[in-house]
């Protein structure tokens, strides 16, 4: 059976992390003239030595993501089922142990939300929900994809590590992808942050990619909790992981997310700050690595940066997106995961894209290809 | 220059476009229409079938051309079959582009899928039109499924990379009795001239007009460029010697 961690146990953390400060700039020099470029070429990019390079990265990130995705930028927004959660991540502001109103949407709610997602124009969702195995586990969520399916061209989810059984009913409700961030490849560090909680096995969520490429679902999402940990590190590792399962699930697509921590109920401070040209030469070191990558900016980004990052590599943005169960229509009031920072509308969001000379796709899959026969 | 047939349609124009990859619909109408095409690919996933109205199905009303979706997105024979069936039913047409890329990266069409669903179509009345691999047996074996025409990749999609595929295109060409389409890779419009110049009947083009700096302009270029290739097709080009003529004959001793 293939499973990442094997690849993983043979890299260690601190001598990766000493060969990303040890880069120079003529190293960054070569990886830029190179015409296709592989792991290493990436750390190099991720590197300090390659900040000074940022305007060059731009501009090969904005050709190469061209090219291979056009002037385009996909757009979804996330519904979020259930704040329920018996995990205790200290960054999350539905980490079990805070004293917030628990919300579980009912079959009726789903369909109100789902009917104001639909007005806002949304074809592509995200569900997201915390991990509460009994309230919403796997009956729950096959009944809520039966309830969204005949109002959505693509459903993805952003939920707790599934079985690879789990994972082939999911694909056979229709479920296009799946999301799961590491949130750190740094073990120690990540048992820290997740001190309870189904979610404290390492493991068990490292292996979850190759649960899910083993079930045949078309797109996997990574990505580390941005601020956990030294974003640099975290993110060769999560590209690692990608340049693994790129190979081994070949049939799959793979996208990246940026979460970077934002302030949140009952949480602490990012220990790494990872300042906005950080994240730039993050997103177009992954893009110059790896053209095929999608690259998906959430509303956690402020709009001055994500008006800009439309044209430097990134292929899907979230817009309007609210962060707690009922947000779009039943319950308002809720508290949310965490704060979002560009709240302006799916309209005004359009509208930026097409200002900027991108077109703003609300729809790019058919059901056809979501039947199982 | 000749006409085309594919099917029952004439075409004046050997230039058909893709529509993917354009920043707006507005610069995709006026490239569609500068390019003077006549036949239009379009990715049915990108179509929303049960609108009444869609802005990219809206966009590409353009008299004189052709509507061609494809099935990009399908992964195998089936799922291509049931997307080219919805597409009939919703846009009253039977012809069909079949995609089967499994590859989400390099977006390598699948051949044996590929022949199954041309199969199958073929045998429902479908006008096929599969994208490929430039493989001269499998293109006479898509001909045997009944295939309408056959569109073998120059290179892989989008890296505007050009002929690639150059001494396999010319055999496919060579051995064709449906029309071959070059698509997939033509970069310039050089690159769309030298495929009209060894023979191909018509060119697919999307990311170098899509993604060039003025789509409209470059779309008169492809449209010029594959012209001129067609037209020095037909009028005989000269032949490229391996060989050089000795300026004083070596055998001429023998006549004297």
């Amino acid at each position: 059976m293939h499973d990442f961690e094997q690849i993983f146990r043979q890299y260690d953390w601190d001598a990766i992390k000493d060969k990303i400060y040890a880069c120079t700039i003529s190293d960054v020099k070569r990886v830029l003239a190179k015409n296709s470029r592989d792991l290493n070429d990436f750390l190099v990019l991720l590197s300090p030595a390659a900040a000074p390079f940022l305007e060059i990265m731009a501009a090969m990130s904005q050709q190469a993501t061209q090219r291979r995705f056009g002037k385009t930028i996909q757009l979804y927004a996330p519904m979020y089922l259930s704040n329920e959660c018996q995990n205790i991540c200290t960054y999350c502001g539905f980490s079990m142990t805070n004293k917030i109103r628990r919300k579980t949407l009912s079959n009726a709610e789903i369909l109100l939300e789902a009917m104001a997602l639909k007005d806002m124009g949304i074809e592509h969702l995200l569900l997201v929900s915390g991990e509460a195995n009994h309230t919403v586990g796997m009956d729950y969520f096959k009944n809520a994809i039966q309830i969204l399916r005949p109002h959505f061209v693509n459903i993805s989810m952003e939920v707790q590590p599934l079985s690879k059984e789990d994972y082939q009913e999911l694909y056979l409700e229709g479920i296009y992808s799946v999301l799961v961030y590491q949130e750190t490849y740094h073990r120690e560090v990540y048992k820290q942050y997740h001190p309870k909680g189904k979610k404290s096995n390492f493991e068990f969520r490292l292996a979850t990619a190759d649960r899910i490429g083993q079930a045949d679902i078309h797109k996997i999402g990574l990505g580390v909790l941005l601020g956990l940990e030294d974003w640099r590190v975290d993110s060769f590792f999560n590209a690692l992981h990608i340049d693994y399962l790129q190979k081994t699930y070949w049939r799959t697509k793979y996208s990246v997310s940026f979460p970077r921590l934002r302030p949140a109920e009952g949480t602490v401070e990012p220990n790494f700050v990872m300042e906005d040209k950080d994240l730039l030469q993050l997103i177009c070191a992954y893009r110059i690595w790896n053209e095929d990558l999608e690259l998906s900016i959430s509303t956690r980004e402020s709009e001055k940066f994500r008006n800009h990052v439309i044209k430097l590599g990134a292929t899907s943005m979230s817009a309007e997106s609210k962060t707690n169960p009922g947000g779009y229509a039943v319950d308002k009031q809720s508290l949310e995961q965490f704060e979002i920072s560009d709240e302006r509308s799916m309209q005004t969001i359009r509208n930026v894209i097409k200002e900027a000379g991108y077109d703003p796709v609300m729809k790019d899959w058919e059901n056809a290809y979501s039947l199982r026969f | 220059m000749t006409t085309l047939k594919i099917a029952n349609k004439t075409f004046n124009s050997r230039l058909f476009l893709g529509t993917g990859k354009f920043g707006s619909y507005d610069e995709m109408t006026q490239a569609v229409i500068q390019s003077a095409t006549e036949l239009v690919t379009m990715a049915l996933k990108r179509v929303d079938l049960g609108a009444p109205a869609d802005g990219l199905l809206d966009a590409l009303r353009i008299p004189g051309v052709g509507l061609l979706p494809n099935t990009s997105g399908a992964r195998n024979a089936k799922e291509a079959v049931l997307a080219a069936q919805l597409a009939q039913d919703a846009l009253q047409t039977n012809w069909v582009k079949v995609e089967i890329h499994p590859d989400p990266r390099y977006l390598l069409p699948d051949p044996i899928e590929t022949l199954k669903a041309t199969e199958e179509l073929a045998k429902q009345g479908f006008v096929v039109l599969p994208y490929i691999h430039a493989d001269p047996v499998l293109c006479k074996r898509l001909e045997d499924a009944g295939t309408a025409a056959v569109m073998p990749l120059g290179a892989p999609i989008g890296t505007n990379k050009g002929l690639r595929t150059l001494d396999f295109l010319k055999i496919i060409i060579e051995q064709s009795k449906v029309p071959v389409i070059v698509d997939a890779g033509i970069g310039a419009p050089s690159d769309a001239a030298k495929a009209m110049e060894i023979g191909a009947d018509a060119v697919l083009v999307n990311t170098a007009i899509a993604v060039a700096s003025d789509p409209v302009v470059m779309a008169e270029a492809f449209k010029e460029a594959t012209i001129s290739g067609r037209k020095a097709f037909e009028s005989g080009l000269g032949s490229v010697a391996d060989y050089a003529e000795a300026s004083s004959p070596l055998t001429s001793f023998l006549f004297d």
